[in-house]
């Protein structure tokens, strides 16, 4: 789930302030570039392959993974960013709003689509993404790449391209930039 | 947000984020099958004491489009006529399990009062003369999507001011937005007193039409015309209709606007209103992404803080 969202949202909601450095730019770089690589093994090439983003933390992180499979197969992969919050699990109970408007560019029928987010930590955020390709069509497969694992998961969901395995507590945050990963804490700000 | 009465309850910051959102929307309108989980298990209830095609199925297929269980009430086949009263009638709806009201009257200030007596969320539909918050929503997104932005255009408003609670709504909504309006109109249309409206006014709309970027045609409304209040229809159109004649007079990009229903022939020429300037179909497809927004924001957004 984008850090930003739960930023701006109460029950979870706070400023993010960093612990410690997990990743620099450099170790997101070259995880990026094995995961691109990784992408390509498993799929024996790139042919109707679909790279979608998840608003708002994924969506940096695969446009780099594009540019990475461009230069290393030099066919273009098409790439879309998708928003879930209209299929989300806790509609209701927490506010949710939308980031940015989803756009799917491509036919996803067929297609095998790669979902890139920044941290994969309960899976309802890629339930709530699987629930929203699959409206846009019946995938060949759905594959997830995130840039950080960070376990505590309540869905039977799991990555298969992983940028980082990082033990956390329940508690803590995780924020996730091309330019490095931190551990912190979402810190309340004071009525 | 809980209730949307009056586009004031929104203010600028509030439009702008409808507006936000009926982008999204709109995204799911476009798709192959148009429609998000996200108000699952809900029930949206029209209750809607004056007539309406458009704004009914807009708000019925804006419900339908967001999963939510609709409902409608037709005071033709209810116990209005055996004597409940509008509070008893509400209150029976809202006992059936119901998440939001969509509520139309020909009387001021109804859907307020409803929204005092219930828990569901209300959304003003139309009363009377005063507001219709949705319609100036998606007048304002169409006027983006048209027009790039609001701020520093400028938007005529033409026709029959003083019924018309389009023209209070649109007037509150653009120029919260930064627009300038001018309402053209016989004075015998404008309201008795326009002190305090942030607009210009005029009585020559051919001298209005080359300077505006928009021109928002107002119907004719007969129904709630108790005196003659002009000469004839046929006068009306010489002095305030826009003809084929006027509407060559607007500039290159300026766009016409009808909230619907359309009296051609009218306030607007037959082949005036098929012209490529004249969004009146976008206008109704942006009414079902605006009502999901607002929808969304009542029902979906809000909930938990």
């Amino acid at each position: 789930m984008a850090e930003r969202e739960r930023r701006i949202t109460p029950p979870y909601g706070g400023a993010f302030v960093a612990r410690s450095r997990v990743m620099d730019a450099a170790d997101v770089r070259r995880a990026i570039t094995r995961i691109a690589h990784e992408v390509v093994e498993r799929n024996a090439g790139l042919d109707d392959a679909v790279v979608i983003g998840l608003q708002t933390g994924g969506v940096p992180l695969a446009r780099s993974l594009v540019a990475e499979l461009t230069r290393i197969e030099g066919a273009e992969v098409p790439l879309g960013t998708l928003d879930v919050a209209f299929y989300r699990d806790d509609i209701g109970l927490r506010p949710v709003m939308p980031e940015a408007v989803t756009d799917i560019p491509a036919e996803l029928s067929g297609r095998t689509v790669v979902l890139v987010d920044d941290v994969l930590f309960t899976g309802r955020t890629i339930r709530a993404a699987l629930d929203a390709v699959c409206d846009y069509g019946r995938p060949r497969a759905v594959q997830l790449a995130v840039m950080v694992d960070r376990g505590h998961r309540e869905l039977p969901i799991r990555p298969d391209f992983v940028g980082k395995n990082l033990p956390t507590r329940r508690d803590e945050a995780v924020d996730v930039h091309l330019d490095g990963v931190d551990l912190g804490d979402l810190v309340r700000a004071r009525r | 947000m809980r209730h949307l009465l009056a586009v004031d309850d929104l203010g600028s910051d509030g439009i702008e984020e409808v507006l936000r959102l009926t982008a999204s929307f709109v995204e799911v309108s476009a798709r192959a099958i148009p429609k998000v989980p996200t108000l699952r298990g809900r029930t949206v209830v029209s209750l809607f004491y004056e007539e309406s095609t458009r704004t009914r199925l807009s708000f019925e297929a804006a419900a339908k489009r967001l999963s939510a269980d609709t409902m409608n009430f037709n005071v033709g086949a209810s116990s209005v006529h055996k004597g409940e009263s509008l509070r008893d009638t509400v209150l029976t709806i809202e006992a059936m399990g119901v998440d939001a009201l969509i509520v139309r009257h020909a009387s001021a200030g109804v859907p307020a009062q409803v929204a005092r007596w219930v828990q569901a969320s209300v959304v003003n539909a139309g009363d009377g003369w005063h507001e219709h918050p949705t319609q100036a929503l998606l007048d304002c997104y169409t006027l983006q999507e048209q027009l790039g932005r609001l701020d520093g255009r400028r938007v005529a408003i033409v026709g029959d001011v003083k019924h018309s609670r389009v023209a209070r709504s649109d007037i509150a909504a653009f120029t919260s937005l930064g627009a300038d309006v001018v309402v053209v109109a016989p004075p015998t249309l404008l309201p008795p007193s326009l002190a305090g409206w942030p607009v210009e006014v005029s009585h020559d709309l051919d001298g209005v039409l080359p300077k505006v970027d928009a021109v928002v045609l107002l119907r004719m409304q007969q129904e709630r015309q108790t005196e003659a209040l002009v000469p004839s229809l046929r006068e009306y159109t010489a002095s305030y209709g826009l003809t084929r004649r006027r509407a060559a007079l607007l500039g290159e990009r300026a766009v016409v606007m009808h909230p619907g229903p359309m009296n051609r022939g009218v306030e607007i020429a037959a082949e005036v209103a098929d012209l490529p300037r004249s969004v009146v179909t976008r206008q109704v497809a942006n009414g079902v992404a605006v009502r999901m927004a607002v929808l969304f924001l009542v029902l979906a957004a809000g909930a938990g803080s």
